[in-house]
């Protein structure tokens, strides 16, 4: 079987590639390749305790938690090649994870992260912490050196309250009350370090967020599009894309469509896609009513 | 220019109205040299899904053949058609396995959902990084000129017929400013009841 079976039977990565592209490196005096990257501002924040008084009950009532954001911009060396991703990703119900870097290293992570999590809930019977997501995070990255290029702000809630994390690509993080990621980080940081409270309520708090994001669209060439906000309580996610369309595109005024038969067709080919028939139905005809 | 531009490749895909798009060039060549003008890009991964490669052509068979395999144990293993989401995660998988000594190629991929006939496109980069669009993808040597033809050219509900002409005008006219792809091209319409193959007719310099 193994024989017949060419495909590595075991997970992880495969070096199977890298002297041969290291040989065609060296015949062609070329650089390798470019990869996607977000270059981006995904940065987050925190917000901290807000009292909220309710109506029916006098209890002060502490609203807790983080919003994380992001803009929408992939790049491929200067072209932009996606103009509207998500930046934003799941890491357990209530663990979300901003990625900056190389985009495929922020996206297979994050999976990775993601599953490895949802086992421990599993296996432990409780809601995964941040500060779990975190060394899980950390200690890949870690084990890789640096060259798995994700750069990330994680986010989230659970049984100790609200608390977000900056993780660098060689696995080194932070745990701040507000932290950004990527080429739009110094503007975003600048808003943050500006506008930034420890009591904020959670308007206040989506709309710092906002802005810091926006100066990252608007002032860094690596971000742009939308703005994504992720807003994570005490049981409670709010997944907002689009938080706000920063970039709205113009209505083309034209028709711009070639008309039917413009293009030279050398040969045509049709094929019929065949269906399968889930089932035949026999009626018998009804008689009219006359009467 | 990196060894992705070493054969030279034009790919994109596009959405329709309860339809999809995918055209490639022909060619297979050694930097300025040309080899072949039969050369196949587009493959055939269901009765209405296809992937695109673009990329070294080495590495265009060899993922091809790898996808296929996958694919084959898949749809023996569930007893049902991929659906193109799913299909665009073994590709991602299978090249992000290779991060470190990558296959290079950039797929695009285009098809019909086998149950809701919902339209689909999708590419990656060459790690296998997944992108999803509303509209279309391109993929190749040319790519900066593929997305200025489609940018301009491309609206949303084309029928059939409109799509067709939208994307071969756009592919000819972003591979004729690239001296690494052209040389023949072939369109696939992917619609609910039939596919319908087209060769184009193109310059040939």
């Amino acid at each position: 079987m193994a024989a017949l079976c060419a495909e590595p039977p075991k997970g992880g990565f495969s070096f199977e590639n890298c002297a041969r592209d290291r040989h065609q490196a060296g015949q062609i005096p070329f650089p390798l390749a470019r990869y996607i990257t977000y270059k981006t501002t995904h940065h987050s924040i925190g917000w901290g305790e807000c009292t909220h008084t309710q109506k029916n009950t006098n209890d002060n009532v502490h609203m807790d938690g983080v919003v994380l954001g992001a803009d929408t911009r992939a790049t491929e060396d200067t072209v932009v090649a996606d103009k509207n991703c998500a930046k934003i990703h799941y890491l357990s119900d209530n663990i979300y994870c901003c990625g900056a870097g190389t985009a495929a290293d922020t996206e297979m992570t994050t999976q990775l992260i993601s599953a490895e999590l949802e086992l421990h809930r599993l296996n432990t019977g409780r809601i995964p912490r941040v500060g779990t997501a975190n060394r899980l995070l950390k200690q890949m990255l870690f084990r890789y050196q640096g060259y798995i290029g994700a750069a990330l702000v994680l986010g989230g809630v659970d049984t100790t309250g609200p608390s977000l994390y900056s993780i660098w690509p060689h696995g080194s993080t932070d745990k701040l009350p507000y932290v950004t990621m990527g080429s739009g980080s110094l503007a975003a940081m600048a808003v943050f370090e500006d506008g930034f409270k420890p009591d904020m309520t959670r308007e206040e708090a989506m709309k710092l967020v906002r802005d810091a994001i926006a100066a990252g669209i608007f002032n860094d060439l690596g971000s742009g599009s939308n703005i994504d906000l992720c807003v994570i309580t005490q049981g409670k996610v709010e997944y907002i894309r689009p938080h706000e369309i920063a970039n709205q595109k113009g209505v083309k005024q034209g028709k711009y469509l070639y008309k039917r038969g413009t293009t030279g067709v050398l040969s045509t080919e049709v094929k019929k896609v065949e269906f399968d028939i889930i089932g035949t139905e026999i009626r018998r005809h009804q008689p009219m009513e006359t009467q | 220019m990196s060894i992705l531009a070493y054969n030279g490749a034009a790919i994109m895909a596009m959405k329709g109205k309860n339809c999809v798009a995918i055209a490639a060039d022909r060619r297979f060549g050694v930097q300025a040299q040309t080899i072949s003008t039969e050369f196949e890009k587009i493959f055939e991964m269901g009765p209405q899904l296809f992937v695109g490669l673009p990329g070294l052509a080495t590495d265009v068979q060899t993922v091809f053949q790898r996808l296929k395999f996958r694919l084959n144990i898949y749809e023996l293993r569930e007893n049902r058609r991929i659906k193109p989401k799913t299909f665009m995660s073994m590709v991602s998988n299978l090249l992000y396995e290779r991060r470190f000594g990558p296959y290079f190629v950039e797929p695009v991929i285009a098809g019909l959902d086998p149950v809701t006939s919902e339209p689909y496109v999708a590419s990656m980069d060459l790690i296998g990084c997944p992108m999803e669009t509303n509209d279309f993808v391109v993929s190749g040597t040319c790519s900066e000129q593929m997305y200025g033809m489609c940018e301009s050219l491309w609206e949303p509900n084309l029928e059939p017929d409109d799509l067709f002409e939208t994307i071969s005008q756009a592919l000819m006219n972003a591979f004729d400013r690239d001296a690494v792809s052209g040389w023949g091209a072939v369109v696939y319409i992917i619609e609910k009841d039939k596919v319908t193959k087209r060769f184009l007719k193109t310059r040939q310099d």
